[in-house]
């Protein structure tokens, strides 16, 4: 019964974990695949909501600083215009201009030059010693003669501060002449400075050299290349917007916003670490997976806690079926403790009634007068009392055999089995006698014992000897009780030649309550029985019938491990 | 004369000899047979025969069947079942099929002396009834 247990233990176990297997696979793999879908497409929205706030931005800043250089060389332009030449060459009157400037705008213009065509600076107004300085080699004044306005690239010049000009070209008896503003870098560096966005977004400026026109908020990449990389690759939305994420030297992730200024001579770059542009994204992530694990926790946990409650169950309800086919087995068993005390009752009935009949007999004859003067009469007479008396009791007790049942014992124990069917048969031969059948026993010498429980081995042969013979009630016949070895097995094989079992019939043959009796004769109990019980031992049982030739059933029990090698020895 | 004339059947042949004997004392004319065949051979020659003492369990023709044979081949014999306790079902069904009465092994031989004479008194009522019916018949075609 012990290792039936843990097999049994072993089978609710692995149950349980399939269950538990299915439950958790259907419950979160919707789960996952669902939020898996929910985050990405919440990703690809997100990103495209800060891609867009950022390029507006970076968009509106940038025309704030084109705004800015335009509205710087419109004040420089209606300087020119309006005074020319001759009124500005006067350092007085450009001194005046200044204040003039500086009062409406502040200290954004700091000094201001009229420079001729030999590159000679005729006048200068504001805080350095600039005067008759020749600018005819420096790189400013070649590009601001080629055009009518110019703005120049940051540089540090002969001051040596960074700064940058803004020009405007015009003619004065001919010959070209250009009025010339430096403009505060601090100021114009403060109008980049302050595009700051979450902790790390900052913006600054390039020229297409790669260098740095603003003082960037904190450190950018040393290598020009990195900037130029990009500057020059890439696609481009309207307007020359420029939208990518790239890994910078810190190993983090950025997002690079560029847009052209100055009509693409220089290029506004916004850089912000991935990590903080997504930090709403982030935590909303981190929230969804906290949510997620808790979610699958709780379905383990819950697939845990209800696989185990429905396998008790499944267990409590095998233990129950368990119960009922022993219940059944019992029944079974009855039913045939049952037949053989009709049996015996029948057999013991006739030789009673005989030895009733003769004392009957006897008594009659004492009637005769010859014995009516006998002296033990009296004697005589009671003597034949008692034994009528016997014989009625003998009457009962075969009558309470027949009503009587005893539980059998289950219990496994060495079995000759040749003895137990040469009994089988003794017990049968008044039944077979009746039907006027034959037995035949052709039972193998010296065959080892069987661990088996006799009450129920014997169960077994006698439903078996009990069908043959009830199918050849009507007919008579030949019953064949064989007992051999093949192998590691004992078979027992009990055929008739009686009318056969059809085939329809032959694979419900050990179903539970299938009968072909008429109702009130068989129980259909019988042969489903013999299989729980053959099944019980580790055998099998199988059944050959031919219609009209007759049929076998054929037992085959497995010797026992140990006993294996005495058999064969 | 005798009471009845009655046959006993059973394949136990102590028990065939001793009843018969017993049978006779008490004034029954009684005739044996071993088996459900002899016993309808039995009735086929001696037609005087009126109560049939029959057991049920026999080899080869069995007591019902043989029942079934008598009630065919003379309906006007009467039958009485004898049975050990394994076959009262059968006995029953002989009830049905028109057997007289039952009883069981080992019996009361006053109790089946005097189920013997009721048998043959009905028997002998019916005989006399369809006599009588015969005779108003003949009667009735003279007038």
């Amino acid at each position: 019964m012990e290792p039936d247990r843990e097999t049994g233990n072993h089978y609710y176990r692995s149950l349980t974990r399939r269950m538990v297997l299915i439950v958790a696979l259907v419950s979160l793999t919707p789960l996952f695949l669902v939020s898996g879908i929910i985050l990405y497409q919440f990703h690809a929205s997100y990103q495209e909501k800060v891609y867009d706030h950022l390029s507006e931005l970076v968009q509106k800043h940038t025309q704030n600083i084109d705004g800015f250089l335009k509205e710087k060389l419109a004040d420089i332009r209606f300087l020119a215009e309006t005074f020319g030449f001759e009124d500005l060459s006067k350092e007085s009157f450009l001194r005046d201009m200044l204040e003039t400037l500086q009062r409406d705008y502040g200290p954004v213009f700091v000094d201001l030059g009229v420079v001729n065509t030999q590159g000679l600076q005729v006048s200068y107004a504001g805080p350095f010693k600039l005067e008759k300085v020749i600018y005819y080699d420096a790189d400013w004044f070649k590009k601001a003669m080629k055009k009518r306005y110019f703005i120049s690239d940051v540089f540090l010049g002969i001051r040596g501060f960074p700064h940058f000009i803004v020009a405007v070209r015009d003619n004065y008896k001919g010959q070209h002449w250009i009025l010339r503003a430096t403009i505060d870098f601090a100021a114009f560096n403060n109008l980049v400075e302050n595009i700051r966005i979450g902790k790390t977004g900052f913006a600054f400026i390039l020229n297409k050299k790669g260098d740095l026109q603003t003082k960037p908020f904190r450190g950018i990449h040393a290598n020009k290349d990195f900037y130029l990389d990009f500057l020059r690759s890439g696609r481009r939305k309207e307007g020359g917007m420029h939208i990518f994420e790239k890994r910078g030297s810190t190993g983090r992730k950025e997002i690079y916003v560029t847009t052209p200024l100055k009509h693409g001579e220089w290029e506004m770059v916004f850089q912000q670490d991935v990590s903080d542009a997504f930090s709403k994204l982030n935590r909303a992530v981190n929230v969804a997976i906290v949510i997620l694990v808790l979610g699958a926790f709780g379905i383990i946990t819950t697939a845990l806690l209800l696989s185990k409650r429905m396998v008790g169950r499944i267990a409590r309800a095998d233990q129950e079926k368990e119960r009922m086919n022993e219940q059944v087995i019992q029944s079974g068993k009855l039913a045939s403790v049952g037949e053989l005390a009709a049996g015996i009752a029948h057999e013991i009935n006739n030789p009673v009634a005989i030895m009733v009949e003769e004392a009957g007999w006897i008594g009659d004859l004492l009637e005769e007068e010859e014995f009516s003067q006998s002296e033990n009469l009296d004697e005589f007479e009671r003597a034949l009392q008692q034994i009528r008396t016997q014989g009625q009791r003998c009457k009962q007790i075969t009558h309470k055999l027949l009503s009587f049942a005893r539980r059998t014992d289950p219990r496994a124990q060495d079995v000759q089995v040749n003895d137990l069917i040469t009994e089988l048969v003794e017990l049968s031969a008044q039944r077979a006698k009746y039907a006027k059948v034959t037995i035949n026993s052709h039972l193998k010498e010296g065959l080892p014992f069987l661990q088996a429980s006799p009450s129920e081995l014997q169960q077994v042969l006698l439903n078996l000897i009990n069908n043959a013979i009830d199918a050849m009630e009507k007919t008579g016949g030949i019953l064949n009780i064989g007992t051999r070895l093949e192998g590691a097995n004992f078979i027992i094989e009990v055929s008739d030649n009686g009318p056969g079992i059809p085939d329809a019939d032959l694979e419900k043959i050990f179903d539970p309550f299938f009968t072909t009796k008429p109702v009130g004769k068989g129980t259909g109990l019988g042969l489903s029985i013999c299989y729980g019980i053959v099944k019980k031992m580790g055998g099998e049982i199988e059944v050959r019938s031919l219609l009209g030739e007759g049929t076998t059933f054929r037992v085959s029990i497995p010797l026992p491990k140990d006993k294996e090698g005495q058999s064969q020895a | 004369m005798s009471i009845a004339n009655v046959l006993l059947v059973d394949d136990e042949t102590p028990f065939v000899v001793t009843m018969t004997k017993r049978l006779l004392k008490r004034d029954l004319h009684t005739v044996s047979a071993f088996s459900g065949e002899e016993a309808l051979l039995t009735l086929e020659i001696d037609g005087s025969i009126e109560v049939v003492i029959l057991d049920v369990k026999m080899p080869g023709m069995d007591g019902i069947e043989a029942l079934r044979e008598i009630k065919k081949r003379h309906p006007l014999v009467e039958v009485i079942m004898l049975t050990g306790h394994a076959t009262v079902d059968t006995a029953i069904e002989g009830m049905k099929l028109g057997a007289f009465d039952y009883l069981t092994k080992p019996c009361d031989m006053d109790l089946l002396v005097s189920k013997v004479r009721e048998a043959a008194g009905r028997k002998r009522q019916i005989e006399d009834r369809i006599f009588g019916v015969r005779l108003k018949g003949i009667a009735g075609k003279r007038e």
